[in-house]
């Protein structure tokens, strides 16, 4: 199920612009990992490049290796569409597919994916649907558009549409950033529970959400605008965030950046 | 604590109303228009239904602007102005249309009935008072619907093309001539058609040749108004769809063409309605017919427009009275193939 993931030596660019430069670190599996650092600093781009999802924008261009379980997902053999079926990935703004109900949303990535009947198809709606914990809220309008909910229910939604295709790596760009305090709660008890099967990485700007949910917290940073982002360093969430071994990092975690 | 502290300040109300014209005063002043009108007109020697539609319209907006600077002030005076001209703009758009349609129905009554419908005009002089459309109809139906099964999908292809898959000088072309061809007109498409198909490859004229023509015409608005369409889905929804391992052309063809699509039913009703009412390249390419031909593959076809032109040309009322039933009958059909499209588009779409 869970897979770790290693990365090594990654340049990034958008086009003539080098994004973020020589990135290195390890994820382990069944654990949660927290992207922090300033806006613009590639800690997205670092992440979409982890399901193959950066290369999508037009211009965009991949260095260095990035290994599932010690298969390098960017081989020349490799298929984007295989990647990003074990890698999920959930975005920063809700975005359920307003063409389809509440059901089809969740069993989308199976459905669309290739064929499966319609009992499997509803179990996996359910199972999907409770473990985003949704299922409750939305239990008696699965036939409903997906942009009748909340916003809110509408991530948990993209949650539980992520999960239904049982990736063995779920990444994370903000998924509350858009969200009230309530359902950011909700999403990080979830993020908290699908830790026992999947391995996270989130990026986050709320640092008390990395401090909350991760084990470990990776900070990147820019030398200067214009500069291409870069990892300062990787550890223990708990070490990150009372003792860091550079002094950017704990100028940015106590408000002192900048 | 501060609340306290508060109460001590003294209030000043700030002065938020304003003097407002209740609305029977623009009732009176539209009263008084025409009353000043009435008179006017009365004493000189100016006369005339439209100028004194024009006169009133006029005096109303001054006395309207004028009263309402004088108790409103100039804000809401220019409000008032220019929604009273953004009206009067919608009406005469809106004039010429309802126009159009009232005079044609009033004028295609006189034949709308159920021998026009079932018969051609095979052996029936111009002066007769029967004969029918029947043959236009049929013509017109299977001309234009082999266009659409031919345009629709093809433009829908070329703007999935420029969508999604161009990128560079290549697409940056074929968004140019789909630009142009937006602008052919509608003859030129007709005479191409008749040179190619109908003289140089010797198919001779046939309903399909027609279809050929009208294609050429259907197709730029097809692409033009699908490639809007798939620009305004949202990428994050493509987003959405790669990161659970969709691929590509299901992505494309579950996920952004349902999204667009009432907008690209409303694009082809659109290229429809444009070719229905193609006279010149029928007449080049179809030439026309006084008897039922059925098949669209084989020898000269009536259409509507044709069958209208023609009609129109002779000097009896009762060929008249049949042009203009057969214009009636074209805006039905175009009609009812917009509601047809719109139901089309609500099913389509998950009720909430």
């Amino acid at each position: 199920m869970a897979k770790r993931l290693d990365i090594k030596d990654l340049n990034l660019f958008y086009g003539k612009f080098h994004a973020v430069a020589d990135v290195n670190l390890s994820v382990p599996p069944r654990s949660v990992t927290a992207f922090i650092g300033p806006s613009g600093c590639g800690k997205s781009t670092v992440l979409r490049s982890l399901n193959r999802m950066h290369e999508v924008t037009p211009g965009a261009r991949v260095e260095g290796k990035v290994s599932l379980d010690g298969e390098d997902i960017y081989a020349s053999s490799v298929d984007p569409v295989m990647v990003r079926k074990t890698i999920g990935m959930v975005f920063q703004r809700p975005n359920p597919f307003p063409t389809m109900s509440i059901r089809d949303n969740v069993v989308a990535g199976l459905k669309l994916g290739g064929g499966q009947d319609r009992k499997t198809l509803n179990e996996v709606a359910e199972r999907a649907l409770h473990s985003a914990n949704l299922w409750g809220e939305v239990k008696d309008r699965l036939g409903k558009p997906g942009g009748s909910l909340s916003g809110g229910q509408q991530q948990r939604l993209c949650i539980a549409r992520a999960i239904a295709v049982r990736p063995d790596v779920l990444l994370m760009d903000e998924p509350c950033s858009a969200l009230d305090p309530i359902s950011t709660l909700a999403i990080e008890d979830l993020i908290g529970e699908l830790k026992q099967d999947y391995t996270i990485v989130i990026v986050t700007h709320n640092m008390q959400q990395a401090a909350r949910v991760s084990d470990q917290t990776a900070f990147f940073n820019l030398r200067a605008q214009g500069q291409p982002g870069h990892l300062i360093e990787i550890d223990d969430t708990e070490k990150i965030f009372s003792n860091p071994h550079e002094k950017a990092t704990e100028d940015y975690i106590s408000g002192r950046f900048g | 604590m501060t609340a306290a502290v508060y109460d001590e300040v003294p209030l000043s109300p700030p002065n938020l109303s304003r003097r407002k014209l209740p609305w029977w005063a623009f009732l009176i002043t539209a009263a008084a228009a025409v009353l000043v009108t009435w008179v006017l007109f009365e004493l000189t020697p100016v006369y005339g239904r439209i100028i004194f539609v024009l006169v009133t319209g006029a005096l109303y907006l001054i006395a309207q602007t004028a009263l309402s600077v004088s108790v409103e002030g100039w804000r809401h005076a220019k409000n008032r102005l220019m929604t009273s001209l953004l009206i009067l703009a919608m009406i005469l758009a809106v004039l010429p249309l309802l126009g159009v349609l009232g005079y044609t129905i009033a004028k295609g009554l006189a034949r709308f009935d159920g021998v026009f419908f079932t018969h051609s005009m095979r052996a029936v002089a111009e002066s007769d008072p029967n004969g029918g459309a029947y043959h236009a109809i049929i013509g017109t139906l299977e001309q234009v619907g082999i266009a659409t099964v031919i345009a629709v999908p093809f433009g829908i292809m070329v703007a999935i093309y420029l969508v999604e898959y161009s990128r560079g000088r290549l697409g940056r072309v074929v968004s140019f001539f789909v630009d142009v061809m937006t602008g052919l007109p509608s003859i030129v498409a007709g005479l191409f058609i008749l040179a190619l198909w109908v003289l140089a490859l010797r198919m001779g004229n046939s309903g399909f040749a027609g279809s050929l023509a009208l294609m050429i015409l259907m197709l730029p608005t097809v692409v033009r108004s699908c490639e809007e369409m798939l620009k305004l889905v949202p990428v994050s929804l493509r987003e959405a769809s790669y990161a659970l391992g969709v691929a590509k052309w299901i992505t494309i063809v579950r996920i952004v063409l349902p999204t667009a699509l009432p907008g690209i039913i409303t694009g082809v009703m659109l290229a429809i309605s444009r070719v229905m009412g193609e006279t010149a390249p029928v007449l080049l390419t179809v030439f026309g017919n006084n008897v039922i031909n059925n098949n669209p593959f084989d020898g000269p076809q009536a259409s509507l427009p044709l069958f209208v032109y023609n009609e129109v040309l002779q000097s009896y009322d009762t060929a008249i009275n049949r042009a203009w039933t057969g214009a009636l009958t074209l805006i039905i059909i175009v009609l009812l193939l917009n509601l047809l499209a719109r139901a089309i588009a609500r099913f389509a779409r998950v009720r909430g």
